[in-house]
């Protein structure tokens, strides 16, 4: 199985204004912007923290799992 | 045989009366006068049947927090006079919007300004129909006297709860303040209408829909189960706020149309020996009364007078002024202003008829002499 | 596609908000609606009023009783609601212009009651919604379109002047400081009385260019570095605290509530029969 798929991380571009704040703020630089939308460029480092959930102004981007998706 | 309950009381008194009759459980505002009175008895009566009374900052707040009462589900009124209703403007055009029924009770008093605070004038019954900006429906009514204070109360709840619309009780310092002998009629001989709510547990509610032969939505409160949006915004009938064009004409258009539809059960009205008469006085409130004396006075000389009494003031009795004018060959319009609801008078009957305006706006009262000496200019 | 906490507690059919990209406010929308989350209040028993101003559009997206009043007025609203049903959790969501410029009378008076009625203020010190122009919470010498030349008007301390007018709970956190916003939220909706919280937003757009103040990001960071912790603000020296603002609880205290003293009135009634 591959990090990506046991990972948790999830994104909505739809929902993404491309403010860099989770980029910023992510402790583990899993997170960049292309083409003015969050995308994720290094899932392998992403230590599930959730510093990007909580501050993303948006809610365009989560940890996600059985737990806390819908 | 019942017991008559006969009591001597004030206007502001009979008001209060007829707000708890029509079901009133909540009152706010702030004092000014001439209708202080009636914060005041509210405050006395409302927390002895479980109502509540909450005196506020100022007199936006008291407006703002009758909407809110209301929304909440309790029937709801706050009183002022000329000052005060003028800053409630831009509260009573979002009850109107957001179709939030309650009673806004103006006391009349001399104005501008500050003006007369002691003393009566009819001078707010433009701005009770254009004070706040936008198009929008108004319904006011004016009493003539203490017992028709409580009458017209009832009926200013009735209609807020059945249109889901603030509605505007015109009345002034001398109706306000003066004493009378009145008879409250038992609670079962008074009609009470309640605003419709929706069934209970419904999948989807919207705030705004209108049903086949309903006049206003149905309203829920805040607090049973329907989580519902209200906005001072133009909104659908979902109750969000929209930018659409159609859906703001279409909004503005059905608010219009609670009135124009239903402009019989909003045109109540007294016609006094019109039967043959010439001339024809127009006019409400308390200078109805000295109209009354006046068409009298004029009878015993053997003139053709009568009167035409509006008791409610907005909408405008459109259909029985053009009928008035077309049956008399003058019609004078008396009111304590400089003229104004004689320009809507003119506007319907100017082509069929004679106008003259009757109006004074120095804090007294017209007197029966006055109306009488144009009844006999105009003869 | 979302998380528990915004599927069960925001109307996302309404997302995404109307904000622009780096504010604020859509941080602190989502901490309120935790703290309501985490103490597990029932969505039916909780009213959020607004004024008008970017802050006041939040409710329109929050799963509850949600009420868009006029300017300034949201408070005077919000009272009529907790009069009528006390029962109600009722918060109040606003901006700096609307509670502290228009709404300001209704913002001293309701903390004077003590009505229990719990105020977030988003405070991004300028009128974000009209373009730009400063507010009661604009830092004296900064810009806004109306204050070309520099402010010269004295700013509020909000905190201070509520706490003057008789909150019972009185609060500070920033847009960064999110966990700390729910905490504080959570506290005022148990606090029975009035709770005030001033959560500084953020406002790249207007305040931000105006002033300088660079993105988001930059935003965020200046929040981060000078908001000092009021615990920690006595053991400091003040050349540590020299330019930066406090955050934190600033005032708590148990004094009656209005509704609840009414209701006495009305059950002194009750008893006499």
């Amino acid at each position: 199985m591959t990090a990506e798929k046991t990972k948790r991380l999830k994104i909505n571009k739809e929902w993404c204004k491309g403010c860099y704040i989770c980029v910023e703020f992510c402790p583990a630089n899993v997170l960049e912007i292309k083409d003015g939308k969050i995308n994720i460029k290094n899932i392998d480092a992403c230590i599930e923290c959730s510093q990007c959930e909580l501050r993303c102004p948006d809610y365009a981007i989560y940890l996600g799992g059985k737990k806390n998706e819908k | 045989m019942k017991n008559k309950k006969i009591k001597l009381m004030q206007g502001n008194e009979a008001c209060v009366e007829g707000a708890l009759a029509a079901g009133m459980k909540f009152f706010a505002g702030y004092p000014i006068t001439p209708s202080t009175e009636i914060a005041e008895i509210s405050s006395l009566r409302l927390p002895r049947i479980g109502g509540k009374f909450i005196q506020m900052e100022d007199e936006i707040a008291g407006m703002a927090a009758v909407i809110g009462g209301s929304l909440a589900g309790l029937k709801s009124m706050t009183a002022t006079s000329g000052p005060g209703f003028s800053l409630k403007q831009e509260n009573l055009g979002y009850a109107v919007l957001a179709e939030v029924p309650c009673v806004v009770v103006n006391v009349q008093r001399g104005g501008p300004s500050t003006g007369l605070p002691t003393m009566p004038a009819q001078g707010d019954i433009m701005q009770a129909k254009w004070g706040t900006h936008g198009d929008h429906p108004v319904i006011a009514l004016s009493p003539s006297s203490v017992r028709e204070t409580f009458d017209l109360t009832v009926k200013a709840f009735n209609y807020a709860e059945k249109y889901r619309m603030p509605v505007i009780l015109l009345t002034d310092e001398v109706i306000g303040h003066m004493r009378e002998k009145i008879e409250i009629p038992d609670p079962d001989e008074i009609e009470i209408i309640d605003r419709l709510k929706p069934e209970k547990g419904l999948d989807e509610y919207k705030p705004y829909e209108i049903k086949e032969g309903q006049v206003a939505p149905e309203m829920a409160a805040y607090g049973e189960g329907y989580r519902f949006h209200v906005t001072g915004l133009i909104h659908d009938e979902t109750g969000f706020p929209s930018n659409d064009s159609k859906v703001a004409g279409d909004l503005v258009n059905r608010l219009m149309k609670k009135i124009d539809d239903n402009i019989d059960d909003l045109t109540l009205y007294e016609e006094y020996k019109l039967d043959d008469a010439d001339i024809a006085v127009i006019s409400y409130g308390i200078t109805a009364r000295s109209a009354k004396s006046a068409v009298d006075m004029a009878r015993a000389e053997g003139l053709k007078v009568g009167l035409f009494r509006p008791m409610i003031i907005w909408p405008f009795p459109e259909k029985q002024i053009a009928q008035l004018g077309k049956r008399v060959k003058n019609i004078i319009t008396a009111e304590m202003n400089l003229g104004q609801y004689v320009l809507e008078v003119e506007r319907v009957a100017n082509k069929y008829t004679n106008i003259t305006k009757c109006g004074k706006a120095n804090g007294e009262l017209i007197t029966p002499d006055e109306i009488l000496a144009k009844i006999k200019e105009v003869q | 596609m979302t998380n528990t906490l915004i599927e069960n507690n925001f109307r996302t059919n309404r997302l995404p908000h109307i904000w622009c990209s780096g504010c604020g406010h859509g941080i602190i929308m989502r901490a309120i609606t935790k703290a309501v989350d985490e103490l597990g209040y029932n969505k039916d028993d909780v009213c959020v009023v607004s004024g008008i101003g970017c802050s006041s559009r939040a409710p329109g997206y929050m799963d509850f009783n949600t009420f868009h009043t006029l300017h300034g007025r949201a408070l005077a609203y919000a009272t009529g609601v907790k009069m009528a049903k006390p029962e109600l959790k009722v918060i109040v969501v606003t901006g700096d212009g609307d509670c502290a410029a228009i709404g300001g009378n209704h913002l001293i008076h309701s903390a004077r009651r003590n009505i229990d009625i719990t105020t977030i203020v988003f405070n991004n010190n300028i009128y974000g919604m009209t373009g730009g122009q400063y507010s009661p919470t604009t830092p004296t010498g900064d810009k806004g379109t109306t204050a070309p030349f520099g402010n010269i008007d004295k700013n509020f301390d909000l905190c201070k002047l509520v706490q003057g007018a008789g909150a019972t709970y009185v609060a500070r956190s920033t847009a960064y400081h999110v966990n700390m916003i729910t905490q504080q939220v959570k506290t005022g909706l148990e606090n029975k009385g009035f709770s005030f919280i001033e959560a500084v937003s953020i406002c790249p757009t207007y305040y931000g260019r105006k002033n300088k103040k660079g993105d988001a990001v930059s935003m965020m960071n200046y929040l981060k570095t000078n908001a000092v912790n009021v615990k920690a603000a006595d053991k400091l020296p003040k050349e540590k605290i020299q330019g930066k603002f406090l955050i934190g609880e600033f005032y708590k205290s148990q004094e009656p509530e209005y509704t609840e003293e009414y209701q006495k009135i009305i059950d002194s009634f009750q008893k006499e029969r």
